[in-house]
């Protein structure tokens, strides 16, 4: 093995001080050579596949420093480190401009395809330090943080118009057509729900009160477009440049945007981040695109939309069916399999009878094969064919509107990935990363809902992109958690949770380890307005081969959000059952059942409250 | 009651998300007093079956102390029975106490025991005391239309966070409630319209000052029932100030045979489920074989006052007398809840403060939460508390979106750092 030209790096030794204070040091005098350095090499003297990496740089003619790791003192020390910012635990580990190359192979392919020519021009002459494409709850998060590290940095943002033509401004999905709007209408239909409690709490009134959609839709648009006007502000406050264009990849580092008037401009950025999320899906047959909206329209659309129809059963079906009913519109759920997959299915099953008992009418195993348009109006008539799942029946139905909601797409296919080499997985277009959010070309990340195998939540996009400008740019090593993350669906009843659901913890843990405590309960607001005992469930599952920790959370109950943050934080620390049953419980809230929770589903034992 | 409140604030809402209600909306007090009281009897209907389930014996006696081993209840005709056990279990808890030096106080005013059966509306109502009783009465009074006011002697809440008791009174007040400050009342007397007279002094101003009111409400504190015991025939002792019985970590009192728990003994924190727990507990430890004992450390508690404020832990003050300023970091914020934004509702109370030691990781110390829904929001933090949760551990937290509680694992601003802790967008 012949020894490539380069300089070898001297590392000044470092002093013994506390283990976190010599961590943070080693940590500089690691990111200061790999900045400091065009090519910069970790690598063993003794490895083939180092010395062939340097062979290669040798070649080239491009001077590179290296660092033999197995010929200083805390060479281990610096490989820990290096897998802790790179996520690669081998060497050689290649940096180059200061992105990431990879190990070996990565960087040959990266000769081949002429990235790493391209990475070696690199040297300030880029228009950003990034781009972000996709201006929602992540990109944003991300664009911010990266200018407030001091970075030059972009945000693309374009929304194409719905096959209805509705469209939105600046802050995503969440802001725009989703979170946000559909907590709003969840919240009138609770209103409704209150107003008719109020009586028995002594109030009096007229007992028909009308809904009117208009009020409410105005209201919730008025204050969307103040959190899209407070984005734009905050954006310009950073000095972040926001770009109403459509971005696509052209080549390596550059990017084209189109605006809405079809004009053409090229930036360039060392590094890009997607974060271009999801649309809903369309079912592709007779009449959807030209006659259906989606959730897209929805919470915009400019007449009370009457009596609904709700195609699909995931969380944003059974919100938007529960919000509704609870406007008092006529509603049925078209369910093609079963109700919020993914979710713990005898919550799920709760959820749904829940709706069913107030009014919703489901319609399973069912799915639409034709919409046909009756009468043009606002709203319109449209007729409905659908076919059973099972067998040869069909049925046929008039409503004012469908909306559907059966799934969502990435936003990955007309963004030129190809042109760059940025891997997706072809079957449902979302974006592999690694645990630093790298995909597959070294300085293009991803963020939010394009991720595989990734929860798509808001605040995971907003913690992910806060943390990736910080690792990026700043001096911070952390790294998103993706586990335990509490999540809440806004149905008429609220479902909160956080952790496995029984079937999951069931799959990996095994019936035998686990034990499931349950209860029903009543909450006392309920009590004297009449409402439905036995229907609000609590349950934990516990982990019995390791200190009954708790694994899974699930409530049933009115505002089971507020009640589930607490809970998830209280996982994050370890939560176990013991630590439960010597809580003490707010005296008198729904949340305290946690601390009271006796009943395990092995003993069969009745959970019905028959009291207090 | 509070709940009624709730409601009138929500019908007010209704008309902001599309709700088409001919406002103002009246309330009638009869027929909530009436709902809320059938519900309270089937409470103690419930209870009374349990214990017959339970086959333990309920005797509807007024009880005190003969010897060490005996007790004498006197039923409502006079009848006597004596009763005897290994154990004694005294929690006979409190009531709330009269100004008694005060003229006319006992005669013409009502207590918290009086105002949930009220049949009728207590009208214009003045509350007097400051504790959080006084201040949740008021705060549904308020909410459900009365003419509302507070008289105060000195600090809202005691022994709470007391930034937080200002936020709570601030609330109110720009609610509607009135507040008179620094005031004691001095006399209360009947006027020939039936209306209460009230006079007190103002100790700022030192003058005098008089009003008329339908309902003076005494919520000046609560003092246990132990005199009517006989506790000295048991040689069981109490405190000489708050005359609560001295009790053990195991809830013994001065006699190892005889326990007390909840609002009676001293030093407990006066909440149901406290009681509840230190109740069971020790059962489990008389008869079950345990050795668990209660742990009133870390207790969380809610105040339902028209904005909620939940707690748990140390109080900022608490925390700076115990650990000094120095070592001490407090993460706030102002924030506002979602449903407020289209009702048009104020926010500028809704508050949250984590109160941490200053040296990574920074254990979590106390909670502090104001706003809608502040007992559901807490409850779980409390455990995270218990389980030794660091600001960090807190801060790795993801939220869950779009909810108040969201907003305390996006604690970012110490107050130290001096800067705006108003939160603005998502």
């Amino acid at each position: 093995m012949s020894s490539p030209p380069g300089r070898r790096a001297r590392l000044p030794s470092h002093g013994s001080g506390r283990s976190s204070e010599a961590r943070e040091a080693l940590r500089r005098r690691l990111q200061g050579l790999i900045d400091g350095n065009r090519v910069m090499i970790f690598s063993k003297s003794y490895c083939p596949h180092s010395s062939r990496v340097k062979e290669l740089f040798s070649s080239l003619g491009v001077e590179c420093n290296i660092l033999e790791l197995d010929q200083v003192d805390d060479g281990t020390k610096v490989q820990e480190m290096l897998s802790e910012i790179t996520n690669q635990k081998t060497v050689p580990n290649i940096f180059v401009n200061k992105v990431h190359v990879g190990g070996c192979d990565r960087t040959f392919q990266a000769h081949q395809s002429g990235l790493l020519q391209k990475l070696l021009q690199e040297d300030a002459a880029h228009d950003y330090d990034l781009i972000v494409i996709g201006g929602g709850s992540g990109g944003l998060a991300c664009a911010k943080e990266a200018a407030i590290l001091g970075k030059k940095v972009m945000v693309l943002d374009f929304v194409v118009p719905s096959p209805q033509g509705t469209s939105w401004g600046l802050g995503g999905t969440c802001v725009n057509v989703g979170c946000i709007p559909k907590k709003l209408m969840h919240q009138a239909a609770l209103l409704g729900q209150a107003l008719h409690d109020s009586r028995k709490f002594g109030w009096e009134y007229n007992k028909q009160v009308k809904h009117n959609w208009e009020t409410m839709t105005e209201a919730i648009q008025n204050y969307i477009g103040s959190l899209n006007w407070g984005y734009k502000l905050s954006l310009r406050e950073k000095a972040v440049a926001y770009v109403n264009s459509y971005g696509k990849f052209v080549e390596h580092h550059k990017i084209k945007a189109t605006d809405k008037k079809g004009q053409e401009s090229c930036y360039t950025a060392a590094k890009f981040v997607i974060a271009t999320g999801e649309r809903p899906r369309y079912l592709g047959i007779q009449g959807d695109k030209e006659y259906c909206i989606t959730s897209d329209d929805l919470f915009s659309l400019p007449y009370c939309p009457g009596k609904t129809l709700v195609v699909g059963a995931s969380y944003i079906a059974l919100e938007c069916a529960g919000f509704l009913a609870g406007l008092g519109l006529d509603v049925t759920v078209m369910v093609r399999s079963i109700l919020l997959r993914g979710f713990d299915q005898e919550m799920a099953e709760k959820v749904g009878s829940y709706m069913e008992q107030h009014g919703v009418k489901f319609l399973r195993k069912f799915v639409p094969v034709m919409i046909q348009q009756l009468e043009k109006g606002l709203p319109g008539k449209l007729k409905v064919l659908a076919k059973s799942t099972e067998g040869p029946e069909a049925v046929e139905e008039v409503y004012n509107t469908v909306l559907l909601a059966v799934g969502r797409d990435s936003c990955t296919r007309k963004i030129g990935l190809e042109n760059i080499g940025v891997k997706i997985n072809e079957k449902n277009g979302k974006i592999p990363v690694n645990d630093t959010e790298q995909t597959n070309v070294p300085y293009v990340y991803a963020i939010g809902d394009v991720l595989e195998g990734k929860p798509e939540l808001t605040p995971v996009a907003i913690q992910a992109g806060k943390l990736l400008a910080r690792r990026l740019f700043g001096t911070s090593l952390e790294k998103c958690d993706y586990i335990n993350v509490p999540t809440t669906v806004f149905t008429p009843l609220e479902y909160g949770c956080c952790g496995l659901s029984e079937e999951k913890a069931i799959e990996i843990y095994k019936k035998e380890n686990l034990e499931v405590y349950h209860t029903l309960f009543w909450p006392l607001e309920w009590t004297i307005a009449g409402r439905d005992n036995n229907t609000c469930y609590a349950k934990i599952i516990c982990n019995k081969s390791d200190h009954d920790r708790v694994i899974g959370f699930h409530i049933l109950g009115p505002n089971a959000g507020e009640i589930t943050q607490g809970f998830a934080a209280a996982m994050k620390c370890g939560l176990t059952k013991q630590l439960l049953n010597d809580t003490i419980g707010i005296h008198p809230t729904c949340g305290e059942v946690f601390t009271t929770l006796e009943t395990t589903k092995s003993s069969g034992l009745d959970i019905t409250q028959k009291g207090c | 009651m509070h709940q009624a409140a709730l409601l009138g604030g929500l019908i007010r809402d209704a008309g902001h998300y599309g709700w088409e209600v001919a406002q103002p909306v009246p309330h009638d007090w009869r027929k909530m007093a009436e709902a809320v009281q059938n519900h309270v009897k089937s409470l103690n209907w419930g209870h009374r079956v349990q214990l017959q389930d339970r086959k333990v014996k309920y005797f509807n006696i007024k009880a005190s102390f003969v010897n060490e081993h005996t007790v004498c209840g006197v039923a409502k005709g006079g009848k006597e029975t004596l009763l005897s056990a290994d154990h004694i279990v005294i929690a006979t808890g409190g009531r709330p106490r009269y100004p008694t030096h005060i003229e006319g106080a006992l005669e013409y005013g009502i207590t918290s025991d009086d105002i949930f059966w009220l049949k009728d509306s207590p009208g214009k109502t003045l509350v007097v005391g400051a504790s959080y009783v006084a201040l949740e009465c008021a705060g549904f009074l308020t909410g459900i239309g009365l003419d509302t006011t507070v008289m105060v002697r000195s600090i809202p809440l005691r022994g709470f966070d007391q930034q937080m008791s200002s936020l709570v009174m601030e609330h109110m007040a720009t609610h509607g409630t009135r507040f008179l400050r620094s005031c004691t009342p001095s006399h209360v007397g009947r006027l020939p319209d039936g209306q209460l007279q009230v006079t007190w002094k103002d100790h700022t101003s030192g003058k005098g000052d008089t009003g008329t009111f339908d309902t003076i409400l005494w919520a000046i504190g609560r003092a246990p029932e132990t005199k009517s015991l006989n506790l000295e025939k048991a040689g069981v002792k109490t405190s000489p100030n708050s005359q609560k019985i001295l009790v053990d970590s195991r809830e013994a009192t001065s006699m190892p045979h005889i326990y007390a728990i909840g609002d009676v003994a001293e030093g407990r924190p006066e909440l149901t489920p406290t009681a509840i727990m230190a109740g069971k507990l020790l059962a489990q430890r008389l008869f079950g074989g345990s050795s668990d004992l209660m742990d009133y450390d870390n207790v969380p508690t809610t105040v339902f006052t028209p904005l909620e404020y939940g707690c748990v832990g140390l109080s900022e003050e608490e925390a700076v007398a115990r650990h000094g300023q120095e070592h001490v970091e407090v993460y706030h914020a102002y924030y506002k809840p979602l449903e407020f934004t289209v009702a048009e509702r104020d926010a500028s109370q809704c508050y949250i403060k984590m109160v941490c030691l200053r040296e990574p990781p920074q254990l979590v110390l106390g909670l502090h939460f104001l706003g809608p829904n502040a007992g559901e929001v807490t409850q779980g933090f409390a455990l995270g508390i218990k389980c030794g949760a660091s600001y960090v551990q807190v801060m790795q937290t993801v939220g869950i979106h779009p909810t108040c509680s969201e907003e305390v694992v996006r604690l970012r601003i110490s107050k130290r750092s001096g800067l705006d802790p108003t939160v603005t967008g998502c």
